[in-house]
């Protein structure tokens, strides 16, 4: 499937070749207006850019192409189909063309099939000539191109730039596009549900709308009380909470002792050391939460006389912490490097003290870019799925205690799209209310992040 | 004339390469004297070595003698902190803090534990202002960050930070090298106010501020002390040829 491309390619480095001689040749009595190797370039351009969107528009026609030959020859046996059977039909005998089998074809497939076959020979074999004479007309070209005066080099920055901008403009609608996918589906939801009941309710459980759903009736009622983000946000900023509690002295601590007192040797071994931490697959965090610190915090609170629920928030809390360390460690140490050394000797010199220093110098300077980490960590925290998914409860529960089950917004969106889901139902539909929340409640807390960041940059440039 | 410091046969080495060969040199107080050669000759860092700024440099070791009222600064009779309250230091670039103007000044005094009171704060921090000829320029605004300040107000406000402490000796490295013409005479008229209270010893690239200021100066090349004396006799007269093609242009 891929040997046109690699077809086109090697025509186009002979393209690029045969320009660039030229060009070397013509050099030599007269000065050129660009170097001969951008003269190779545009050869190669021009050959290889259109050729391949020719190749890639062949290659999705191709089966409609395909289709409308079979009706063609086929023609009566098929006008009896609806498009349902001749899709079945297309599907059976392609695979046939394939050689996969199952025995029990009828004549007019196995007929269609070797259609097929002879239609991809003369399909390749068209799709090749096609290539190669859009290659020739587009080298001809390039050849007339070769000449003293004309600026290829300009030419070819030009689209290397357009191409760039492609690709630069393909991110952002994609990024739009899953933006607006989903506010539509949450549009959706909310035909089901007031959008009040949803910000402010009190109440999440989201069978009740399974129930209702059966009774093919919709009873906006008894929906009002079945989708309050209320009680997993709580969880959500509960467990994010434990988390930043075990992150933020760990990971600032070890980065003040990173930057000013580990000696370099220490610097340079424990520094990616903490960052391991941060390249561990989230999901072996969350057996470890799960299997390991779970059942202990269980066991250390029964012999203190606490009741501890298996999946409480305390220990996706605390291990989501471990995960979030080296996030504030690395850049909190990129911050706390990033104060002058004047600032350090300035102190020095006044007779204070390293410890002096760093409490009161330090770090007031880089206070707004630690606290700028310490806001990308909770957004960081408050995204993370996998932990939670593994070892905090399903049950919504609204409180302030670690030790019972809390849920998060992550875990009920994987909730409502596993297992059955159909599109029709506020149960699943929920799904995207509750990530387009999440993704402006990270959103903001970037945002104010990267602000106060670069606030602190401007001080010192 | 009494020595406010003494240095005998100081020796730097930075890891295995020497940057100070074996160094006598005396500091007269009350006197300003003046550190000149071309770069890299060894003076910021023999400079550096009279509050033992060095040691924040890992690969960097000191010997020799340097003593500060008889007290040998490189053995243990003085800790590092008491030495850096007598012997302040101002830097080449302007480093007032990020606080605010009175925090900069306070920032000493209250490192060292002065006062625990408002009122003789104040004071402090206002006394340091005036030596340093900044007070009637801020005292509408102590409260605004030092980094605002001008490059020249900032260097005299680390000027202000230094004295605040109340040294005996005042350091002064290439102190108007990122400074305009302007704050740079407003600088060299403060020296020599202040030698009337300080001992001011200042590494300058600029001879002319050398000769202007200061009342003793040492030559410096390669890391070695080729010359010091009177500075009229260093820029007049000298002994040594090198110093001569040095302050006449001819090389450096």
């Amino acid at each position: 499937m891929f040997y046109p491309v690699l077809f086109l390619l090697l025509l186009s480095v002979v393209g690029f070749y045969l320009n660039k001689n030229k060009s070397v040749y013509l050099s030599k009595n007269q000065k050129l207006a660009s170097l001969p190797a951008y003269y190779g370039y545009l050869a190669f351009l021009y050959i290889f850019v259109p050729a391949i969107i020719i190749w890639l528009g062949l290659l999705i026609g191709k089966s409609f192409i395909l289709q409308n030959y079979l009706i063609l020859t086929l023609g009566d046996s098929l006008s009896v189909m609806n498009s349902d059977e001749i899709n079945l039909f297309m599907s059976k005998v392609k695979n046939l063309s394939l050689g996969i089998s199952f025995g029990n074809e009828t004549d007019l497939e196995k007929f269609a099939a070797e259609k097929i076959i002879s239609f991809d020979k003369i399909f390749s074999l068209l799709t090749y000539l096609v290539l190669t004479l859009s290659s020739i007309l587009a080298f001809l070209i390039a050849r007339k191109k070769v000449i003293p005066n004309f600026k290829s080099q300009r030419t070819v920055e030009k689209i290397v730039n357009r191409f760039i901008q492609i690709c630069s403009l393909i991110a952002i609608l994609i990024t739009l596009g899953i933006f607006l996918s989903l506010v539509f589906e949450t549009l959706n939801f909310f035909s089901y549900v007031n959008p009040l009941h949803f910000l402010f309710g009190l109440n999440w459980s989201p069978n009740k709308a399974f129930v209702i759903d059966s009774a093919e009736t919709i009873d906006k009622d008894i929906l009002r009380d079945a989708f309050g983000i209320i009680p997993l946000l709580g969880g959500t900023l509960l467990i994010a909470f434990l988390a930043m509690i075990v992150a933020i002295p760990l990971g600032l601590m070890s980065a003040i002792y990173l930057a000013e007192y580990a000696p370099k040797k220490i610097r340079d071994f424990s520094k990616p050391v903490i960052e391991i931490l941060a390249g561990i697959p989230t999901v072996v965090y969350g057996f470890f939460a799960a299997l390991v610190v779970a059942p202990k915090i269980v066991m250390l609170g029964k012999s203190m006389g606490f009741e501890v629920s298996s999946e409480s928030a305390l220990a996706a809390g605390l291990v989501m912490g471990v995960m979030i360390i080296p996030f504030v460690s690395s850049l909190s140490d990129d911050v706390i490097n990033a104060v002058p050394q004047s600032l350090r000797d300035g102190s020095y010199a006044l007779g204070a003290t390293k410890s002096e220093t760093i409490i009161k110098v330090i770090l007031p300077s880089a206070l707004p870019g630690i606290i700028g980490s310490f806001l990308l960590a909770i957004s960081r925290a408050i995204g993370e799925t996998m932990i939670v998914v593994m070892a905090a409860s399903l049950q919504a529960n609204l409180t302030i205690n670690p030790l019972e089950p809390a849920t998060t917004i992550t875990t009920q969106i994987v909730t409502a799209l596993t297992g059955d889901t159909e599109f029709d139902n506020p149960k699943t539909l929920v799904a995207f209310a509750l990530g387009l929340t999440l993704f402006f409640i990270t959103l903001f807390l970037n945002y104010f992040a990267l602000k106060i960041v670069k606030k602190y940059r401007e001080i010192y440039d | 004339m009494v020595n406010a410091i003494t240095t005998e046969n100081v020796n730097v080495f930075y890891g295995d390469k020497q940057a100070i060969n074996n160094i006598s040199l005396n500091f007269l107080k009350n006197k300003v004297t003046a550190l000149i050669g071309p770069s890299g000759c060894g003076k910021s860092t023999f400079l550096r070595c009279l509050n033992r700024m060095n040691d924040v440099i890992e690969i960097c070791r000191v010997e020799g003698k340097i003593s500060i009222n008889d007290q040998d600064i490189y053995k243990d009779q003085i800790e590092v902190e008491q030495l850096r309250e007598k012997v302040g230091m101002v830097f080449q670039k302007p480093n007032p803090f990020p606080k605010s103007i009175y925090d900069n000044v306070a920032y000493g005094p209250r490192i060292h534990g002065f006062t625990d009171k408002k009122n003789e704060m104040d004071e402090i921090v206002a006394t340091a202002l005036k030596k340093a000829g900044l007070f009637e320029e801020v005292k509408d605004r102590l409260n605004d960050l030092g980094t605002s300040l001008s490059g020249g107000q900032q260097q005299r406000l680390c000027i202000a930070r230094a004295i605040a402490v109340k040294p005996e000796v005042i350091l002064m490295d290439e102190p108007c090298s990122a400074l305009d013409p302007i704050a740079t005479s407003i600088i060299e008229e403060l020296i020599t106010e202040l030698k009337e209270s300080y001992t001011i010893i200042i590494v300058t690239h600029s001879m002319q501020q050398a000769a202007r200021v200061s009342d003793k100066t040492a030559f410096f090349h390669l890391g070695n002390l080729i010359e010091e004396g009177d500075t009229t006799k260093i820029f007049t007269k000298p002994d040594n040829q090198k110093t001569n093609d040095y302050i006449t242009g001819r090389f450096g």
